[in-house]
C-alpha cells in the first residue's frame, strides 16, 4: 500500500496545530486592544464644532472658572452648555467683529442655539447624574482631563465601564475636597489614600458595594 | 474482500453472535460507510430530518428578528418550552457518557458494540441542548458575555449564579465528550482509510486519523488516552445534570426548592438517554443487519438499565411529593396539589403514567426481548421525561409567588418548530454519521471475539 501523504505532512501539521494556537490568541489580543484603544471609543479625538471655541484659551489663559459658563454641574443632572448669551457677556465687547464668532453673534440676533456638538456622550442606557459627582468631591478634571489645554474640545477618557467602576469601586483614590472640584492641575496636599478616605468618610460616599450595584448606574 | 464477505444477521443472546471473525467484523461495520448505497428507509429520514431542520432555521430566524415574544413566554411564565427542551436533550446524552466511560472503567463488555453511536448520541444531543439556552438570552449574539473574558466592563459572570455554573457544566461535557468520541474513532478512521479505495476518501479518513498506524506505541497511547478520558468523563456523567438542577434547586420557588433533585435528575437523564440509546439502537440494527453485533442480549441490558433508573424517578416523584406534605410548608404544599390538579393535571398524570406505571412493564422478559414493543417503551419514556421537566419548570413558575400575575402558559407554534426543529438537527446529524463513520467500534468489537481471547489463555 503506497503512503497516502508525504513525509512533510509532518511538519505542515505541527506548523498548523501551533501556528492556529498562535493566530487565535494573536487575534484574542488584537480584539481587546483594538476594543479599547481610543479608534474604538473616540478619547483624544477633537470633535469638529460650528465655532472653534478653545477651553485652553479660555480656562488656561484667561483663567475664566468652568461654572463661570457651566453653571448647573453642582445642581443639575445635566451639566448645561452654556447659552449664547453667556458668550455674549464678553464678546459684544471684545473680538466683537471677529468673523470666526459670526455663529455667536447670529445666534444672539435669531434666538437660535448653536448647535454644538456633544463630546462626552454617555450610552442611553445609562442613568448618570453630574451633580452628584461634583458634590462628593469628583473634580471636572478627574473625567474631563487637562481641559486647560485643549485648545479644541476632546473627550479625555474611554467612558467604557471598566473606566466607570475603577473610581466606583475606590472612590479614595480619585475624590478631593469641595474647593478644589474645578482646579487644574490638582495635587492633593498629602497622601491621596489618606485624604480620599477621610473626604469618602466626610462626604459620606456610600461603599463599593452599593456603588457597584447594577441598579445604581442601570436604572 | 467484497466478494466472499459473509454477513451475520442472525439474532442472538450473547454479546456477539457466534460465527464472527475479526474480518467479517470489520466487513460488516465498515461496508455500511464504504458504499453508494444508502437504505431507503435512511434517506427516507433523512429527508424528514432536513425539513425539521429546514423549519428549525425559520424559527430561529424568526426569533432572532422579533425576540423571544414569538415563543409563548409571558411573565411570570419566562422559562418554558426552551428550558425544558434543553433539560430533556442534555438528559439524552448523558446515557452515552454513561455507556462510554462508566461501562468502560466497569469493564462491561457489552458496551462495545452501543458505545460509538451512543457518544454520537450524546454530543448531537448535547449540541441541541446548547441551543434553548443561548437562544432563550434575547440577545443571543451576546452570549459571550456568559464566559468569564477580560471585557471592557470591568466586570465577570456572577459565580454564585448556578446558571453560570450551567454554562462550565455543559460547555465541559461537550469538550470531553467530542474528545472521548474522537480519540476511539481514530483506529476505526485508519480502517476506513486503509479500506477505501477513492483517492479523495483515503485522503479525509487518512487525514481524520491524523497518521494512525497501529503500532504497540499507538496502542498503549491510546489506551493510556481513553482511560483518562473515561475517568474526566465518569464524573460528569453525575455533576452535569447535577448543575442543571442546581439551576431550579438554587431558585427559592415552591416545587423547585429541594434538596433531592440532584439524584433524581440525574436518574431521570440516565432514563431518558437509554430510552434514546433503544429508539436508535432497534431500527438502526435492523435497516442496517447488525443484529449479530447489537444482539438482543444489548437490547435486554439497556431495558434494564431503563426500568432501574425509572423506578429512582417514579421514587422520587412520590418522595417530591411527601416531602411537600411532610414539610408542612404551605407554598410547597399548594405547588404540588397544582400541579396534581391545577391547570396542567393532564402533563402530571401522563408523566406518572410513562414514567411510574410503564417502566413496570421492563419486569418481564417477554416485553424487554419483543423489540417492536421495545422500542415503542422507550418512545413512551421520552415522552414521559420531556413531560416531567415541562411540568417542574411550567407548573411552579406559572403559578408563582404572587397570584395576581399568574398565568396558563400557552405554547406557540414556534415553540412548537424550535423544538421539533432540534429533534430535525439530531436526526440530520446522527444521519450523517451513520453514514460517514463506523457506528460501531471495529477495534472494540473485536476484542469481544473469542479469537482475540487465545493468546492472554495461553500465557496465564
Amino acid at each position: 500500500m503506497s503512503q497516502i501523504f508525504r513525509r512533510s505532512a509532518n511538519t505542515f501539521t505541527r506548523a498548523t496545530i501551533f501556528g492556529t494556537l498562535f493566530i487565535l490568541g494573536f487575534a484574542g489580543w488584537a480584539i481587546d486592544r483594538l476594543s479599547r484603544s481610543d479608534y474604538a471609543t473616540r478619547a483624544t479625538q477633537a470633535r469638529q464644532q460650528p465655532v472653534p471655541f478653545s477651553h485652553a484659551h479660555h480656562v488656561g489663559g484667561l483663567g475664566v472658572d468652568c461654572q463661570y459658563c457651566h453653571t448647573t454641574v453642582e445642581t443639575s443632572a445635566f451639566a448645561n452648555i452654556p447659552p449664547t448669551k453667556t458668550c455674549m457677556n464678553c464678546h459684544s465687547q471684545i473680538w466683537s467683529t471677529s468673523p470666526t464668532l459670526e455663529p455667536v453673534r447670529a445666534s444672539f440676533r435669531t434666538n437660535q442655539s448653536i448647535r454644538w456638538t456633544r463630546v462626552n456622550d454617555l450610552p442611553d442606557f445609562v442613568y448618570f447624574n453630574h451633580s452628584i459627582h461634583v458634590n462628593k468631591g469628583v473634580g471636572c478634571e478627574t473625567c474631563h482631563g487637562r481641559v486647560d489645554r485643549m485648545p479644541l474640545t476632546y473627550q479625555m477618557n474611554s467612558l467604557q465601564m471598566e473606566w466607570c467602576l475603577e473610581c466606583h469601586r475606590n472612590p479614595e483614590k480619585f475624590v478631593r475636597p469641595r474647593e478644589f472640584i474645578t482646579t487644574m492641575g490638582y495635587q492633593p496636599s498629602g497622601d491621596q489614600e489618606v485624604i480620599g478616605r477621610k473626604l469618602v468618610a466626610e462626604y459620606k460616599i456610600q461603599n463599593a458595594r452599593t456603588l457597584t450595584s447594577c441598579s445604581t448606574c442601570h436604572r | 474482500m467484497a466478494d466472499d464477505r459473509q454477513v451475520i444477521d442472525a439474532p442472538s443472546k450473547k454479546i456477539i453472535a457466534p460465527g464472527y471473525t475479526f474480518g467479517t467484523v470489520t466487513d460488516q461495520i465498515a461496508s455500511v460507510v464504504l458504499t453508494r448505497k444508502t437504505p431507503y428507509v435512511v434517506m427516507g429520514t433523512f429527508a424528514v430530518a432536513m425539513g425539521l431542520l429546514l423549519i428549525f432555521l425559520l424559527a430561529v430566524g424568526l426569533l432572532l428578528t422579533k425576540g423571544v415574544g414569538v415563543w409563548g413566554l409571558r411573565g411570570p411564565t419566562m422559562w418554558a418550552w426552551d428550558i425544558t427542551n434543553f433539560v430533556w436533550w442534555v438528559g439524552i446524552g448523558h446515557a452515552g457518557t454513561l455507556i462510554s466511560a462508566i461501562l468502560l472503567l466497569l469493564n462491561q463488555q457489552w458496551r462495545n458494540s452501543i458505545n460509538r453511536f451512543a457518544e454520537a448520541m450524546t454530543i448531537f444531543a448535547v449540541a441541541c441542548a446548547g441551543m434553548f439556552p443561548i437562544l432563550h438570552l434575547g440577545r443571543p449574539w451576546l452570549m459571550y458575555w456568559l464566559f468569564p473574558y477580560p471585557n471592557t466592563m470591568g466586570i465577570e459572570p456572577n459565580f454564585r449564579s448556578p446558571l453560570v455554573w450551567d454554562v462550565f457544566a455543559v460547555s465541559t461535557y461537550a469538550t470531553v465528550s467530542v474528545l472521548f468520541w474522537y480519540v476511539g474513532l481514530m483506529p476505526d478512521l485508519a480502517t476506513l482509510r486503509d479500506r477505501s479505495e477513492h483517492r479523495a476518501l483515503k485522503v479525509t479518513y487518512g487525514f481524520l486519523a491524523m497518521g494512525w498506524r497501529g503500532s504497540a506505541k499507538h496502542w498503549a497511547v491510546y489506551e493510556t488516552a481513553s482511560l483518562l478520558l473515561a475517568g474526566l468523563a465518569t464524573p460528569l456523567v453525575l455533576s452535569v445534570h447535577t448543575v442543571v438542577s442546581l439551576d431550579f434547586t438554587v431558585g427559592i420557588v415552591p416545587g423547585w426548592h429541594s434538596t433531592f433533585f440532584p439524584p433524581y435528575f440525574v436518574a431521570g437523564a440516565i432514563y431518558s438517554g437509554f430510552a434514546m440509546v433503544l429508539a436508535l439502537a432497534i431500527p438502526l440494527r435492523s435497516v442496517y443487519g447488525l443484529k449479530g453485533l447489537i444482539t438482543e442480549r444489548h437490547l435486554d441490558n439497556a431495558a434494564k438499565v431503563m426500568m432501574a433508573t425509572g423506578l429512582i424517578v417514579g421514587y422520587s416523584y412520590i418522595m417530591e411529593a411527601f416531602s411537600a406534605w411532610y414539610s408542612g410548608n404551605v407554598y410547597e404544599q399548594a405547588a404540588m396539589w397544582n400541579r396534581m390538579t391545577g391547570p396542567y393535571k393532564y402533563q402530571y398524570w401522563v408523566l406518572v403514567a410513562c414514567n411510574v406505571i410503564a417502566p413496570n412493564a421492563l419486569w418481564f422478559k417477554k416485553v424487554r426481548s419483543n423489540t417492536v414493543v421495545l422500542f415503542i417503551w422507550s418512545l413512551i419514556v421520552l415522552v414521559g421525561m420531556w413531560l416531567e421537566r415541562f411540568v417542574i419548570i411550567v407548573a411552579s413558575l406559572a403559578q408563582d409567588n404572587l397570584p395576581s400575575s399568574w398565568r396558563v402558559f400557552e405554547s406557540t407554534r414556534w415553540d412548537w418548530a424550535t423544538y421539533l426543529g432540534t429533534i430535525g438537527l439530531f436526526l440530520f446529524l446522527f444521519l450523517l454519521f451513520i453514514r460517514l463513520l463506523p457506528m460501531i467500534s471495529i477495534f472494540e468489537v473485536r476484542t469481544l471475539l473469542p479469537q482475540a481471547k487465545i493468546k492472554e489463555d495461553s500465557r496465564g
